[in-house]
């Protein structure tokens, strides 16, 4: 017979870990205290492995009213008013049950952001998946797309973006990140702390059940064959709405001390956190929770992970008017404990006590430094040259290839399916490079993306990490805002593999380099590791989700080319590799080579002149130049503005290198012929290169060389049914 | 004027109220689920969203709520009510108008931009469309596939009851703009007399110009203008 592992082993603690609680309470820990430090103490929660990294985020910033460490992240955006923003993942339970795996995940990153305070106006979602050739992942994406739509459209809030990539690393380990994002007066933002001794701690919304217990060990560890999948966790979208309306209300009314929703660890996590936060000792009786399954335990109370629900610290004479709130939009509300001084946090069942420990033994987990070593994949794929690859004799069947690709044709099977058109907000909605939302009652406007390469993080994380910020800065940029805030996802496989933990660490630096140059702050974010299956890690996907700012709103652009005769023009050095290009890997079947140059100081001149030239009036349309390369830009502008264009490329070299070559920094916009001199000005002086390339007219995409050699020559009308047909004729 | 928005738990009610409120400024309050008394209202509005969260049959659960017997006996009186989305379930459920929704033939929740055309502009919801006049107005659901059966669609149609039908851009009532599997294409009924309008699509999210579009407004335009006729002319809308 097998040797029954000790508990402690059992629900993922360490020999070290274990020793080391034994020491902070002067004595063995018993069975639920045992739990309540594995929990606190995973990866998902206490990000034991990822905090000294993480550290190197910049943070700070002229526009930062709450950085790191809180529900959500909250930048300034004038008069009085924040923007609260966050991403979180819900990869595993995904995998499990795509429906409420990813229903689950949009409850939970929409509680934190109304936690703080805030209405949430819009979500977003950045998903990879495996291939769609493949049974398995059209369900599981099709579950997916239903939970996101099935919770987030019944929450009244619209899901206005998002990217999706598809690559066979996620056939089995598929990435939903979700984003949600509120709009808040900054005087009435409230924090999740539990001060002032005395004071009463509310629990409310849905019945505890046992779904859910040990969620965020499970998302500590990898997915095999054998893994036993918890109960995923079920969403309830209308008692979610109901709890958000009366929260607000409670919190608009001035009720509330401090409050924090229940995600990972439930109970466990949002009490212990809240107490630490505010240096306070914090006291629950299990028996007044309110269940919803006869015969659930202690443990599975502290450690149930049932949604949509709110844990509230009040001042006592507030108890009454508080549950009258809450039970006219029928959500219970029940006080189940206390603040208290002494730092301790206590559990009791009745009267008896089943848990004393400090808060900060909880709340201070250890801290790991995992081993590093740079992968032997890398200075291979670095090494890589185009030299002795064929140059296709058809251009236009790459393009149309090109356009097939999931990864590069239209997202609208996705989107459509999502309500984005809910709270009159949207300007500009899903399928542009960002969307765009108007404040109401200002002429204000924020726009938000997310983006991340999962193909460049593999080659070159550091890089990789470097351009996701970049470009999901571009991309802001291109309908005319300017970045002011990014909450990241950051997905990776085990840490504990020294080459995963690499990835891992050239991704941060990355993405804080690029944060740095472009001075744009981190105010949120969250990890997800072990992500991979049967041993085989996903490709290192660090999500950036990125807000902006417009001063007025109306003053946008979009991609779509406008009016015939308009002048095309490239704002930026056009300097195209075919090295990690869709292209490569999609005609020649190979993913390798360098990943493109970043000059992160000319990123930010084209994107500062792209803003301008926005903000003057002075351009109808820029589209910024990314996967697929120029022709696919090209194509992109004209399916979307239904209209051709005429352009010549002035470039030496291979042609598929300067039309299917990926390159950064570069935008294509699009201007009047008299607007042309003033525009061209512009951007000499903003320090930049520009290339008037031609102009927009016609039926047909028409690319030259210099020789006046037609390399693509397309029917607009035949691209479009190519590129939004894609994704959609494979359900 | 004033304008009555009824509230469900699950509504989105925001956005009606917004319109009126903040675009046209008339007056406007909520009408909580539990309320009995519409008196002094000039039209009530059933909003969009996801009432009790449509987990049972959209709309059925709504349609037993208190406030919707103050909404049956309003509507008899001559009452306007307009109900949008989730708003024209709870009239269908409620046997205010003819039909029935079902999910969306391809079982999936939609979310875009379809053209409508005004098929009956003499009513108080539309004299401020042409007849025949196409409009483009967002959708956003899941079960809008409008069904009743052949006769009944014969007579609706004969009596103008047919408001609104999903059209081509150039105004064909062609198979491939109807969106969720509607019988004829049907997008929007309204009831014999005319004082009650149900439809699908989203007239109050297209009604600003900082939207893109304004085709919506003409909704709450016309009932404006037909209040403000018919109070000169001295006729009670209600009561």
């Amino acid at each position: 017979m097998a040797e029954q592992k000790p508990v402690w082993q059992e629900m993922g603690l360490t020999a070290g870990e274990y020793e080391q609680i034994c020491e902070l309470l002067g004595r063995e820990p018993n069975y639920l205290e045992t739990g309540l430090f594995a929990v606190l103490w995973s990866e998902h929660c206490s990000y034991k492995n990822s905090r000294p990294v993480l550290k190197r985020f910049p943070t700070e910033g002229k526009r930062v009213l709450q950085g790191p460490g809180e529900n959500a992240g909250a930048v300034d955006i004038g008069d009085g008013q924040a923007v609260i923003f966050k991403v979180e993942s819900h990869n595993h339970p995904s995998a499990i049950e795509p429906y409420e795996g990813a229903a689950t995940g949009v409850g939970g990153v929409t509680r934190d952001i109304f936690t703080m305070g805030a209405r949430p106006i819009a979500s977003l979602n950045s998903l990879r998946f495996g291939s769609l050739d493949d049974d398995a992942v059209r369900h599981l994406l099709s579950g997916v797309i239903e939970g996101i739509g099935g919770y987030g459209n019944r929450l009244g809030v619209p899901t206005v973006g998002g990217d999706i990539f598809f690559h066979s690393s996620f056939k089995e380990n598929p990435l939903v990140n979700a984003m949600s994002v509120g709009l808040v007066d900054h005087d009435r933002i409230v924090r999740g702390r539990a001060t002032g001794p005395g004071n009463l701690v509310l629990l409310a919304g849905a019945k505890t059940g046992s779904d859910g217990v040990h969620g965020c060990t499970f998302a500590s560890e990898e997915l095999s064959e054998e893994t036993e999948a918890p109960a995923v966790q079920r969403g309830d979208p209308f008692l979610e709405k109901l709890l958000m309306e009366a929260c607000l209300e409670v919190m608009e009314k001035g009720y509330v001390v401090g409050i924090q929703d229940l995600g990972a660890a439930g109970l466990t996590s949002s009490s212990a956190e809240m107490a630490g936060r505010a240096g306070t000792g914090i006291e629950i009786d299990v028996s007044l929770v309110p269940i919803r399954d006869e015969g659930v335990t202690p443990y599975e109370i502290m450690l149930s992970e049932s949604q949509e629900r709110m844990l509230l610290v009040l001042e006592p004479q507030d108890e009454q008017a508080v549950k009258e709130i809450y039970s006219r939009w029928g959500v219970e509300a029940t006080v189940i404990g206390k603040v208290t001084e002494d730092n301790i946090y206590r559990l009791r069942d009745g009267d008896e006590v089943i848990a004393e420990i400090p808060v900060k033994a909880l709340t201070d987990s250890p801290v790991w430094y995992p081993e590093q070593r740079e992968p032997e994949y890398y200075q291979e794929v670095r090494s890589w040259k185009p030299d002795h690859l064929p140059v296709p004799n058809d251009l236009n069947f790459v393009l149309s290839q090109l356009l097939a690709s999931t990864n590069i044709a239209s997202k609208e099977w996705v989107y459509t399916q999502f309500d984005h058109t809910a709270l009159l907000n949207t300007v500009v909605g899903p399928g542009a490079d960002a969307a765009v939302l108007r404040i109401k009652g200002s002429p204000k406007g924020i726009a938000m993306t997310t983006d991340g390469n999962s193909r460049y993080c593999y080659l070159d994380p550091r890089r990789g990490g470097a351009i996701a910020v970049a470009e999901a800065a571009r991309n802001l940029s291109c309908v005319g805002a300017e970045p002011v805030g990014l909450t990241d996802g950051l997905n990776f496989g085990n840490p504990e593999k020294p080459e995963i933990f690499w990835q891992f660490c050239q991704a941060v630096e990355g993405i804080s380099e690029a944060c740095q140059a472009l001075d744009i702050p981190v105010v949120s974010g969250n990890v997800s590791f072990y992500n991979e299956s049967n041993g085989e890690a996903i490709f290192p996907t660090p999500v950036v989700g990125m807000i902006g700012f417009l001063p007025d709103a109306g003053r946008h652009a979009t991609g779509a080319f406008r009016h015939p005769g308009d002048k095309i023009v490239l704002l930026g050095k056009f300097v195209p590799q075919l090295g990690a290009s869709e292209y490569l890997a999609l005609v020649h079947n190979l993913e390798t080579g360098k990943v493109p140059d970043l000059d992160l100081e000319q990123e930010k001149r084209v994107q500062e002149c792209c803003r301008n030239l926005i903000r003057n009036g002075s351009i109808k349309s820029a589209h910024d130049c990314a996967e697929g390369g120029l022709a696919v830009t090209m194509a992109e502008c004209c399916i979307s503005g239904k209209m051709g264009a005429t352009i010549e490329l002035p470039f030496e070299g291979r042609e598929d290198n300067f039309l299917f070559g990926e390159v950064q920094s570069c935008i294509i916009i699009t201007c009047t012929p008299r607007e042309l001199a003033d525009v061209l000005q512009t951007a000499a002086d903003s320090g930049i290169s520009s290339l008037v390339l031609g102009q927009t007219g016609g039926n047909h995409l028409i690319i030259r060389d210099t020789a006046g050699c037609v390399l693509i020559k397309q029917d607009v009308e035949e691209m479009e049914k190519i590129w939004r047909g894609s994704i959609s004729k494979c359900f | 004027m004033r304008f009555g928005v009824v509230v469900f738990p699950g509504s989105d009610a925001a956005d009606c109220y917004y319109i009126i409120d903040q675009v046209l400024g008339h007056s406007v309050s909520y009408v909580w689920y539990q309320e009995r008394d519409l008196n002094g209202f000039d039209c009530v509005i059933l909003p969009g969203g996801f009432s009790y969260g449509d987990y049972l049959r959209a709309g059925a659960v709504a349609a037993v709520a208190p406030v919707m017997d103050e909404v049956v006996k309003y509507a008899e009186q001559g009452g306007l009510v307009l109900g949008i989305g989730n708003g024209f379930q709870v009239l269908l459920e409620a046997g205010l108008l003819a039909g029935a929704l079902r999910r969306n033939e391809i079982p999936r929740f939609r979310c875009h931009d379809v053209f409508l055309k005004v098929e009956n502009n003499t009513l108080p919801f539309t004299n401020s469309y042409r007849r025949g006049e196409v409009i483009s107005v967002p959708i956003a659901h899941g079960e809008g596939n409008y069904y009743i059966d052949h006769q009944e669609l014969i007579k609706m149609e004969q009596q103008g009851q047919v408001v609104f039908r999903y059209c081509t851009e150039a105004g064909e009532i062609a198979s491939e703009a109807n969106p969720n599997g509607s019988v004829g294409n049907i997008a929007g009924i309204c009831s014999k007399k005319g004082n009650v309008l149900g439809m699908m699509p989203h007239p109050e999210r297209c009604a600003e110009e900082i939207l893109g579009n304004t085709a919506g407004l003409h909704i709450f335009l016309s009932i404006l203008n037909w209040l403000g006729i018919n109070r000169q002319e001295g006729v009670t809308v209600h009561g």
